[in-house]
């Protein structure tokens, strides 16, 4: 057995025959042509033909994986027909009376060039889009079809490399999983890999000695097994079952409403940690987002992230969830998760330090910079904001001030910003017992067990030693959710739980029966639960 | 001829997708439309010429109109910029 470790940029299991793609070198031969007029008229017609099969990809891209992925065929239409490519390609031919492939080549290269000359990784990328529209008019001239197929039977296909309209343009049925040695988790590959839902591996040199032996990728960890051995492929075959049920009851329970058999509605929302996990909210039918931990753009930078960066993450989350509820729960760090350039000094006891919502008050400019990009991306969806580790209605009111405050000068400053619902996660004792108080101040409730249980029992979650102290169903946690689930329906608050216990489905009934309207879980619990509701009286 | 200047807020700058929408955008108006940065032009209908500015956050960007309803031309590029850039 041989092991090779890379980077995920796909989740799943896949196992199969590994199928070794092999891209054709290109060396189109330049041949003096006389005919001009003639060269001139090949290349147009197979424009017209690429311009064609471009916009087919586009439409089965849209089918399968939506506009996000389907753009990228959009561009390379654009491309194709762009004056200053064209005018290249044609002045080549006429200019060096040269075959239509020559010519088409020779512009391709040097658009290539430009491209990858250019000091922005961003747009240095974009050669690959530049290489990828000249292949297929290569392809049109020399009148191929299709490009090298895919095996009949279903195969994990490993490349150096695949362009965004090669991994559209495989037949889905036949592939089971990608590894490639180039592109990273946000090239055009991954995110296709991700939205068709197959495990994908990166950052893996492969090798052409590898085709037709028997692989198996863990796009869990971003995994090559060649040859497995038999512990090895056993193992990856209960998870591979585990995922295919998982899939079964995605199919059963996909697209049905959360609806008890009473008739009572229950708001099933996702939990996500970035932009990334969307695909996977929306693939199990989040019917919103209860929790955007607005953390990760902090904790994987060095320094505070600008404005502009929190917005593009927000509307983008916002625009992908096209109208459905995404409550976005401001900076949310300290404890058990730090980032250095915040320098916060170091604390006998974290959990119960600068952390949240105190580190934002602390620091207003570093909170009010968050709020500016949250008010801002509500213009582009159905946004909410909601303030953790609240203790106080004090507290409360001076970050309704700040956000009035932001308000008021997003609007000096003729910038767009939407008015949204504003709430607060309860995760403490104390917002718990004055609750009745809290939900005259905000919109809505959101609980959050995790941290409820360990301050209402006293035990430090990050200790294992007390794991069997552990006890989130104690009847201290369940009385606690059950008073604000009241408190706030007095005031008209609507009441959701974030935190794991949301996602128990031994305790779904006893939420519904206190009246919970929204739970939120992370995406792969949304069916079980939603199964469990449907279950529930 | 009729132009104004704009300041990119775009994180990465005009990118593929805005680039497209404003190519896109020139072909249906009936001006000519150039953008000009630091010293170099791209004729509005071409993408390559758009994208080939590496025009970044940040940037300023001339917009120059001419010829045609330039009136119109101008108030739909500006309008454009300001919701896409």
């Amino acid at each position: 057995m041989e092991c090779y470790r890379g980077k995920s940029v796909g989740k799943g299991i896949a196992i199969g025959k590994l199928f070794f793609y092999r891209k054709k070198e290109r060396q189109a031969v330049r041949k003096e042509s006389a005919d001009t007029e003639g060269e001139i008229g090949r290349y147009r017609q197979a424009r017209t033909k690429a311009v064609g099969e471009l916009k087919a990809l586009y439409e089965k891209a849209l089918r399968e994986v939506g506009e996000v992925g389907a753009a990228i065929f959009e561009t390379h239409q654009m491309m194709l027909e762009d004056p200053d490519f064209v005018t290249a390609i044609e002045n080549i031919i006429v200019s060096q009376k040269v075959n239509a492939e020559y010519a088409v080549t020779a512009a391709g290269k040097n658009f290539y060039q430009m491209f990858s000359d250019m000091e922005d990784e961003y747009f240095r990328e974009r050669a690959a889009d530049v290489g990828d529209v000249t292949d297929r008019l290569l392809d049109a001239l020399e009148g191929k079809e299709e490009r090298e197929q895919v095996p009949e039977e279903p195969v994990i296909l490993a490349a150096e490399d695949l362009a965004p309209s090669e991994t559209v343009q495989m037949d889905k049925g036949r592939l089971l999983a990608f590894v490639t040695e180039l592109g990273s988790s946000n090239s055009h590959t991954a995110i296709l890999a991700r939205t068709m839902n197959i495990p994908a591996v990166s950052g893996i040199a492969v090798r052409p000695e590898w085709d037709g032996r028997t692989a198996v990728v863990d796009g869990y960890s971003g995994v090559l097994y060649i040859d497995p051995e038999q512990e090895t492929l056993e193992k990856m075959q209960r998870r591979l079952e585990e995922d295919r049920r998982q899939v079964q009851l995605l199919a059963s329970l996909k697209g049905r409403e959360s609806v008890t058999k009473s008739g009572r509605k229950i708001l099933l929302y996702a939990n996500i940690g970035g932009v990334a996990d969307v695909a996977s909210a929306l693939a199990n039918d989040a019917e919103g987002i209860g929790l955007f931990r607005s953390e990760f753009l902090y904790l994987e930078k060095d320094d505070y992230p600008r404005e502009e960066e929190l917005f593009q993450a927000y509307k983008a989350v916002a625009e992908m969830m096209g109208g459905k509820r995404v409550i976005i729960r401001t900076l949310d760090i300290g404890a058990d998760k730090q980032a250095g350039y915040f320098r916060i000094p170091r604390e006998e006891n974290p959990a119960m330090g600068l952390r949240a919502i105190r580190i934002c008050l602390e620091r207003p400019e570093v909170f009010k910079t968050q709020l500016r990009a949250v008010f801002r991306a509500g213009v582009y969806g159905n946004l909410a904001v909601m303030y953790p580790m609240i203790t106080s209605v004090e507290e409360v009111r001076q970050v309704r001030k700040l956000a009035d405050q932001v308000k008021a000068e997003l609007s000096e400053e003729g910038i767009a910003f939407a008015h949204m619902e504003q709430g607060i996660m309860i995760e403490t004792p104390a917002a718990a017992l004055i609750s009745d108080a809290l939900a005259k101040e905000v919109d809505f409730f959101s609980i959050g067990t995790n941290d409820l249980t360990q301050y209402t029992l006293a035990i430090d979650r990050q200790n294992p030693a007390l794991d069997k102290y552990y006890d989130p169903h104690h009847p201290a946690v369940l009385r606690l959710i059950g008073e604000v689930i009241q408190n706030g329906h007095r005031e008209g608050c609507l009441v959701g739980i974030c935190g794991e216990l949301g996602a128990d489905t031994s305790l779904t009934e006893t939420f519904i029966r206190m009246g919970i309207d929204e739970l939120s879980v992370s995406p792969s619990r949304i069916l079980p639960v939603r199964q469990e509701i449907l279950r529930t009286e | 001829m009729r132009s104004f200047q704009y300041q990119i807020q775009d994180e990465i700058g005009i990118h593929a997708r805005p680039a497209g929408k404003l190519v896109k955008l020139v072909k249906e108006l009936d001006s000519r439309v150039t953008l000009e940065t630091e010293g170099r032009k791209a004729d509005g209908e071409s993408l390559f010429g758009v994208m080939g500015l590496g025009v970044k956050q940040g940037a300023q960007v001339t917009v120059t109109v001419e010829g045609g309803d330039e009136e119109t031309s101008l108030a739909r590029m500006e309008e454009f910029f300001r919701e896409n850039l």
